[in-house]
């Protein structure tokens, strides 16, 4: 089976915000190894990484007309922060993978998401 | 005494009782359709062969009488049928992946043993990617063999509501491949949590109603304890579930409630009573010096309530031991009505008017009622009958806080 983690930041404190700058040191160095170890893990494909939800543009197209709006679709506080591929035997070992991502215990959450095996 | 196992009592359900093809149809589903899930990994083909497979037998069983291995013939015969349906769609589209197997297991047609992959089933359908409501109807539908109907008109929605239920739940596990299996050692605590507590919630839903549910939970929660029998809480669930359905009869006369010291004892189970007993000592047996589980403690509670004289200072320490494991207000409430009969009403009530969180439980304004009667106020106690009145919704407890009511 092959599933696609979507990691959900929530309030989770990110490089450069004060937030961040309020973890010791040591908290950020397992927050870094904890990444590098699941892109580590055999069977993951790492995503590439995201710019920062207050920097997406909203595009929608209503009777032809394209609109944009500054912003994630969803609240900033829901938009995605990053995502990566996992080829698992099955759920169980994806629900471990995704509990081992920071952001799923620092106030964020990871969407496992199973991939249609026959593509479009 | 009965065997654990023997322990629940027959419901009406899909297979009604009376004629033994029926019994052993009922008997035979749950197991039937987990070594079939298990061979052929797809909820929907499994059920259909198993349905179309019961349905032969109760034709042939009826003329031939019963084959010696029922759940063999049964799961054989099923297994025989999915393959003749996957090879005949074999050429349309290659999609089952026991294609492969199929020779070898002509070869087995003899054979009158089948592992049971009952729990399998059981852990596949409690798993925690499936919202709880959706694991207790897969958990009745396919170890239970309720119909969608049944199962739908249990839980007051209406039969397509649970329908849709189903099949999402079904889809889900195949798309995002939820594993068919028992959990491993790291996993199996919160897994077994979730099974437990699926079981009790059917129980639930079947206190107040006319037994079928409550039946079956305890059917399941006994095929729990035969499948890991060195699970201590399996067993303190099941032994919760037979105490409290021994009053079932008791607990009602006329459409009212009746309170457990009023009621007539000689219509409670006292099979039933002692089967529970037995599974309680052996829940605190397998526990061992390890503290008690929150089901085994509810359970001890039960068997105390059920003894000539209530222990209640005993019954005070098991809620305390209880809120210590799994805190709650409810738990508290619980705790301090059982304060009232130890230590007199002016404690029990000063204990309830600590909690806070319960105003909409009518519960709570019962027992409020209760202890200032007792305590001779009767203006607050009116008012607090009154409170619970306008919350009850089960009648015979209106009945019976009517008349509590009426008799200030």
């Amino acid at each position: 089976m092959k599933y696609m983690l979507l990691i959900h930041q929530g309030t989770t404190p990110l490089p450069g915000t004060p937030e961040w700058e309020g973890l010791s040191a040591e908290e950020q160095g397992a927050v870094y190894s904890a990444y590098q170890a699941i892109n580590e893990t055999p069977g993951v494909t790492s995503g590439v990484r995201m710019g920062d939800p207050e920097t997406a543009t909203t595009v929608q197209v209503k009777d032809g007309k394209t609109l944009s709006t500054d912003g994630p679709f969803v609240e900033t506080k829901e938009a995605l922060g990053g995502y990566f591929f996992f080829e698992a035997g099955d759920l169980d070992a994806a629900i471990e993978l995704a509990a081992r991502v920071p952001a799923a215990s620092m106030g964020g959450a990871v969407e496992v998401r199973p991939l249609e095996e026959e593509g479009w | 005494m009965r065997a654990l196992t023997e322990g629940a009592p027959r419901s009406n359900g899909a297979f009604a009782d009376g004629p033994p093809v029926e019994q052993a149809f009922r008997e035979q589903w749950g197991r039937v359709l987990a070594a079939l899930i298990g061979f052929l990994g797809d909820f929907d083909l499994a059920e259909e062969v198993a349905q179309e497979a019961f349905a032969t037998a109760a034709e042939r069983w009826a003329h031939d009488g019963m084959p010696a291995h029922p759940g063999a013939w049964l799961i054989t015969t099923a297994r025989n049928r999915a393959i003749d349906r996957i090879r005949r769609e074999r050429t349309l589209l290659a999609k089952y992946k026991q294609l492969d197997l199929q020779e070898t297991v002509e070869q087995e047609m003899q054979d009158t043993t089948f592992s049971d992959e009952r729990l399998e089933l059981i852990f596949t359908c409690c798993h925690p990617a499936l919202a709880r409501n959706a694991q207790v109807a897969l958990t009745l539908r396919t170890l239970g063999g309720l119909s969608t109907e049944q199962i739908a008109r249990a839980f007051l929605v209406p039969e397509a509501t649970m329908a849709q239920r189903l099949v999402r739940a079904k889809h889900k596990i195949k798309a995002a491949g939820i594993p068919f299996r028992i959990p491993p050692a790291h996993l199996l605590p919160d897994r077994l949590d979730a099974v437990l507590a699926v079981v009790y919630l059917i129980f639930n839903a079947g206190y107040d109603g006319p037994g079928e549910l409550a039946a079956e939970a305890i059917r399941l929660g006994a095929a729990l304890v035969e499948l890991m029998p060195d699970e201590s809480e399996a067993s303190g669930l099941l032994a919760l579930m037979l105490l409290h359905d021994s009053r079932r009869a008791a607990r009602f006369s006329e459409g009212e409630l009746v309170l457990l010291a009023d009621q007539d004892r000689g219509l409670w189970d006292v099979e039933q009573i002692e089967t529970g007993r037995v599974a309680l000592q052996r829940a605190l047996a397998l526990r061992g010096r390890k503290s008690v589980g929150v089901y085994t403690l509810q359970a001890a509670i039960a068997s105390l309530h059920v003894e000539g004289n209530r222990d209640w200072p005993g019954i005070v320490w098991l809620y305390d031991e209880l809120a210590r494991l799994a805190p709650s207000p409810v738990i508290e409430l619980n705790r301090a009505v059982a304060l009232a009969e130890a230590q007199g009403p002016a404690v029990g009530l000063a204990s309830i008017d600590r909690l806070e969180g319960l105003d909409g439980y009518h519960y709570f304004h019962a027992a409020r009622a209760e202890l200032l009667r007792r305590l001779d106020r009767p203006t607050e106690a009116h008012e607090a009958f009154e409170r619970a009145l306008m919350l009850v919704r089960s009648e015979p407890e209106r009945v019976f806080l009517e008349r509590r009511l009426a008799s200030l």
